[in-house]
């Protein structure tokens, strides 16, 4: 049975009570991409500006939720800035995939060894704190709302009319 | 005569759960959903083992029984909520459809583009989307009573409002915020503008003594699972004219007289509404459901409720001070037992967790309520609501289990 100290690690509480990188950007320049959580009326706001050397420039965050999506929102932020958009990319699917939630091919079969792999090459560093939401299957969603949402603005971002 | 709790407890065979290593189950979520007493369970086992067929077509000593217990529950409904006879009676799988089968029966046939409907801004979506679905579809005009700042139904502009509209649709009690809407007042008002008026009273007929004749309203819904009663069965309550004049909503078996190639011909009402077949052993449930709360007496019940949240308002607030804050009326006579609560800023998701792990279960959420929680200024609350097996106990684990939430995120 996981207890509370699985779900709500120090690190978590802590990206909770101080969020970094809370705020907003001018958009445009940057995306400005709103992601909802309809179970819980949580809402997140992902500002992201990506510069002319395909890296995160700046990302902000606002909106408000649960100490799960706020803190997973902080932690996103912090370990997106300057990184490339593809590198990004990674880290979603990574991130995902540490939730549990496999991208379903068309065929039916799911990405595990894909997403295995950019499990092993991605760094999680602090992110790995929030591996505890598993045992928690409706928490899934608080956890994943900021990272779909940064799914979104980074395709926002680079599209080619952006 | 006050309800004896600790005997109804006993009555409630998932009260004996434990969860979380042996934590006992304190159920606080009966606004979402009731638990079941075993009468109810055994009635529809009773049922599956000993007369379960079809109703309305063996000839077959079971089929019979089975439609005798069936027509049976729908006297008992009838009775329940003061309705002159059966034949106003119609079973829909819960009370979300009861109010389409309103909106997509009545509000089709006679609304028109232009033509308005007076809703509340406390409405659950159920009694919402419908009517934003027929909007969408016909143009029609829709009008809101809002909620006063002391989180009452604001009729300060209700003669303005109601002038010339054709139906009105509103809340017996909010199930965010406890307040009961002045149902009667609000009839008078609609049938002085010439509009017909529907009650959703979903968290209403569990919790108090309903006389639809008394209320004077056409048409009244509610579902069977938070009064007692199994899943997968709701009530749509309306005047026999009505129903007579309705379309059918949906077609199939059961609900014609005659079916040719090139037509057919309803069946006599309320089986005109029933399409198909229809949820007989959760009426048999249901049944069982009113012969138990029957017995509890409804005035006992009301009393209880009151008094339990009366104590909870004041237990929390000795407690917690400034830091709890309530989302609904301040004086407990003029609510239903739903305690809807902010707590130091800690999101409610995070309390319904820690409370959880206390083994106290809350809801935490908009509560399907997403302009009223807006008009609150907050996205979700977490909620406590009470019912005819909680006591002074159970709000104290709740109580206890806040302290817990203001250690870890306080
Ligand atoms: C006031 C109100 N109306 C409608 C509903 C919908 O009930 P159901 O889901 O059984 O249709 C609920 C309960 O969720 C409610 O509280």
């Amino acid at each position: 049975m996981p207890g509370l100290e699985d779900l709500y690690r120090e690190i978590i509480l802590d990206h909770y009570r101080n969020p970094r990188n809370r705020g907003e950007l001018d958009a445009p320049p940057a995306a400005r991409v709103e992601g909802f959580n309809p179970l819980c009326g949580d809402e997140v706001v992902v500002y992201l500006l990506v510069g002319g050397d395909g890296r995160v420039a700046d990302i902000r965050i606002s909106g408000q939720g649960c100490s799960i999506s706020q803190s997973s929102a902080s932690m996103m932020s912090a370990s997106v800035k300057g990184k490339t958009v593809d590198e990004a990319r990674a880290l979603i699917r990574a991130f995902k995939g540490m939730m549990s939630i496999h991208e379903q091919r068309l065929d039916g079969s799911e990405d595990d060894a894909a997403d295995a792999a950019a499990q092993s090459e991605v760094k999680m560093g602090d992110l790995e704190a929030l591996q505890g939401v598993v045992k928690f299957p409706v928490r899934i969603k608080c956890a994943t709302l900021s990272w779909n949402t940064l799914a979104q603005a980074l395709d926002e971002a680079t599209a080619p009319n952006a | 005569m006050a309800l004896d709790v600790a005997r109804i407890k006993k009555d409630f065979p998932i009260l004996d759960v434990e969860v979380h290593g042996g934590k006992r189950l304190v159920y606080l979520d009966s606004a979402s959903s009731s638990q079941k007493p075993r009468a109810v369970l055994d009635a529809m086992d009773r049922y599956y083992e000993t007369t379960h067929a079809n109703i309305h077509r063996g000839v077959y000593s079971i089929a019979e029984e089975a439609t005798r217990l069936y027509e049976e529950s729908k006297t008992k409904v009838a009775r329940f909520i003061g309705a002159p006879s059966a034949r106003g009676v119609v079973y829909t799988k819960n009370v979300t459809e009861a109010i389409n089968l309103i909106v997509y029966s009545w509000g089709r046939a006679n609304l028109r583009e232009g033509d308005a409907v007076l809703l509340t801004e406390m409405e659950h979506h159920a009694n919402l989307v419908p009517w934003l679905i027929l909007k969408e579809e016909r143009g029609i005009e829709l009008r809101f009573l809002p909620m006063a700042d002391d989180f009452s139904l604001d009729l300060t502009d209700l003669d303005r409002l109601v002038d010339g509209v054709k139906f009105v649709s509103v809340t017996a009690m909010s199930n965010v915020l406890g307040t009961l809407t002045p149902v009667r007042r609000l009839a008078e008002a609609a049938h002085a503008a010439g509009a017909l008026i529907a009650v959703d009273a979903a968290q209403y007929v569990p919790h108090i003594s309903t006389d639809v004749v008394d209320l004077d309203c056409d048409f009244l819904g509610f579902t069977g699972h938070k009064m007692l009663g199994p899943t997968g069965i709701g009530v749509l309550w309306a005047r026999d004219e009505l129903l007579e004049e309705m379309p059918a909503f949906l077609g199939g078996g059961e609900m014609i007289r005659d079916v040719r190639l090139d037509g057919w011909t309803p069946n006599e009402i309320p089986w005109k509404f029933e399409a198909g077949t229809p949820p007989i052993a959760e009426a048999v449930g249901l049944s069982a459901a009113i012969d138990y709360l029957s017995a509890l007496d409804l005035e006992a019940v009301r009393e209880h409720e009151v008094s339990l949240t009366a104590y909870a308002m004041r237990s929390l607030t000795e407690r917690y001070g400034d830091d709890i804050t309530f989302y609904g009326p301040s004086e407990p006579s003029m609510r239903g037992g739903v305690l809807s609560i902010g707590f130091k800023g800690i999101h409610p998701h995070d309390i319904s967790q820690v409370l959880d792990e206390e083994g106290v279960c809350v809801r935490a959420g908009h509560h399907c309520a997403k302009p009223l929680m807006r008009k609150l200024g907050v996205s979700a609350t977490a909620r406590a609501s009470f019912y005819v097996y909680n006591d002074e106990a159970d709000v104290d684990a709740l109580a206890d289990g806040l302290e817990s939430t203001a250690r870890l995120f306080g």
